[in-house]
């Protein structure tokens, strides 16, 4: 995989993705030389709270044997003095060897690639996208039934979603049958059905996951976040319409696994942890093993 | 003078920008940054009778040889345009519009949480689709209304 920067599921080819899922695969069955990292520096630039994503870049540096740094919170930092994104990545890049990036302005992954000489690892911008939560989605995907012949339901709110968005890009490559399930309000944007469309995707939208769930090999659940509707009553009520139960599932096929990419709140009831169609933990553990495997692609050509 | 030497009154040298959507003469003006105010002759025929388009417009601007830059912005709203370079009274260059594969630092994008909207170093930048425009940066496109979002500033 020659690649300088990670910022969209769009530029991935199917090659590259098997690619570092591959990686993937080895790195958790058989670990890596710690030795040839011993001298690289990741830097975490979040200007968004996600513990999550941070500590598993964290970690998946540092089990590469790097290390990494990171500008503390927000609140501390000279962007509250009103410093540039640009001139952050143009200090950053001359301290690190790899910069992953989280930003709430939608494009902020592509301008920061602009400004530096050194990777970017685009890991979330605004409702933009989130390739390696694709990545791992995908890793979780292929483990558990395959790629081929897949058919797989994305649900819930698929407009400000941005690892729906990337997960249909990397989904229309393995060339799967997509169904997405949403409110009318939150379907896909104009910009992301476009592409799908341009790419030839197998793409079929619902407001109502009965109509499909029982062809599904993957369900993939996301949550509608209250602040989307302008009242707490009409939140409620599409929020109970998108909601997976124990009893929903029983309609469903028995191998079909539920994902979600979390922290989730109350779109999948408790009751699913425990059946076989479950997936969410698993998925979120292979976000070490993916990212490492996407870093040691990326670092490769500097750390001999 | 008659009607028809009102519409093609002839200038000395400048442009004349023919085949312009009817009603669109003035989005012309705007993309051209011109409002009179700096004192140019501008003269603007709108919805004449037009064999290709049944309504056109017209614009002629003294004193103004179209960059390339401006015809491409023109060429988004005005896709059958024809440019006429005029020099001592004569069309000495007469050329349709190109659409252009992309267009930097034009349109301002409408996503309010695009990147290129912050106070960053960085130039606004379209891709030109079939039917409309879309940003390079946080892919919003752009297909009704272009005019409003460009950015003659
Ligand atoms: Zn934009």
């Amino acid at each position: 995989m020659h690649r300088e920067h990670v910022l969209s599921t769009k530029e991935l080819s199917r090659d590259d993705i098997e690619t570092v899922l591959d990686r993937a695969a080895d790195i958790a069955h058989s670990g890596t030389d710690r030795s040839r990292y011993a001298d690289t520096i990741l830097a975490l630039l979040f200007f968004e709270p996600s513990t999550r994503t941070k500590m598993s870049f964290d970690t998946a540096m540092k089990r590469l044997g790097g290390t990494t740094i990171d500008m503390g919170s927000v609140q501390s930092s000279s962007v509250t003095k009103g410093e540039s994104l640009a001139d952050t990545i143009r200090v950053i890049e001359g301290y690190a060897d790899a910069i992953v990036l989280r930003h709430p302005s939608e494009g902020a992954a592509k301008m920061a690639s602009e400004f530096a000489d050194v990777p970017i690892i685009n890991a979330g911008d605004g409702a933009g996208q989130h390739p390696t939560q694709t990545l791992l989605d995908l890793h979780t995907i292929r483990e558990n039934v395959g790629f081929d012949d897949l058919s797989i339901g994305i649900m819930g709110d698929l407009k400000y979603g941005r690892t729906v968005h990337s997960l249909a890009h990397a989904l229309t490559k393995i060339d799967a049958r997509q169904h997405f399930i949403s409110p009318e309000s939150l379907r896909l944007p104009r910009s992301v059905r476009f592409d799908l469309h341009e790419a030839g995707a197998n793409v079929r939208e619902h407001t109502d996951l009965e109509d499909v769930l029982s062809t599904l090999d993957v369900l993939y659940v996301t949550r509608i976040q209250r602040e989307r509707f302008p009242d707490e009553n009409e939140y409620r009520e599409v929020a109970g319409q998108y909601r997976i139960t124990e009893a929903a599932l029983e309609a469903a096929n028995d191998d079909l696994i539920v994902m979600h990419p979390l922290p989730r709140v109350d779109e999948i009831a408790p009751g699913v942890d425990t059946t076989t169609h479950a997936r969410y933990f698993e998925q979120a553990h292979n976000g070490v093993p993916v990212r490492m495997a996407l870093l040691d692609l990326l670092l490769q050509g500097e750390a001999q | 003078m008659t009607d028809q030497e009102l519409r093609v009154s002839k200038i000395e040298s400048g442009t004349v920008i023919d085949h312009v959507p009817g009603g669109h003469a003035l989005k012309v003006l705007a993309i051209l940054d011109i409002d009179g105010s700096d004192g140019e002759t501008v003269s603007i025929g709108m919805n004449v009778p037009s064999d290709k388009l049944g309504r056109k417009d017209v614009v002629k601007v003294e004193g103004h040889e179209l960059s390339q830059n401006e015809v491409d912005v023109i060429s988004l709203i005005a896709s059958d345009a024809s440019i006429n370079i005029i020099r001592d009274f004569d069309v000495v260059e007469k050329s349709r519009v190109d659409r252009p594969t992309t267009v930097t630092d034009v349109i301002a994008c409408p996503n309010r949480n695009c990147i290129t909207t912050e106070d960053e170093p960085v130039q606004s930048k379209f891709d030109v689709l079939e039917n409309g425009v879309r940003c390079v940066y946080c892919d919003t496109i752009i297909r009704e209304d272009l005019t409003d979002h460009i950015d003659t500033a």
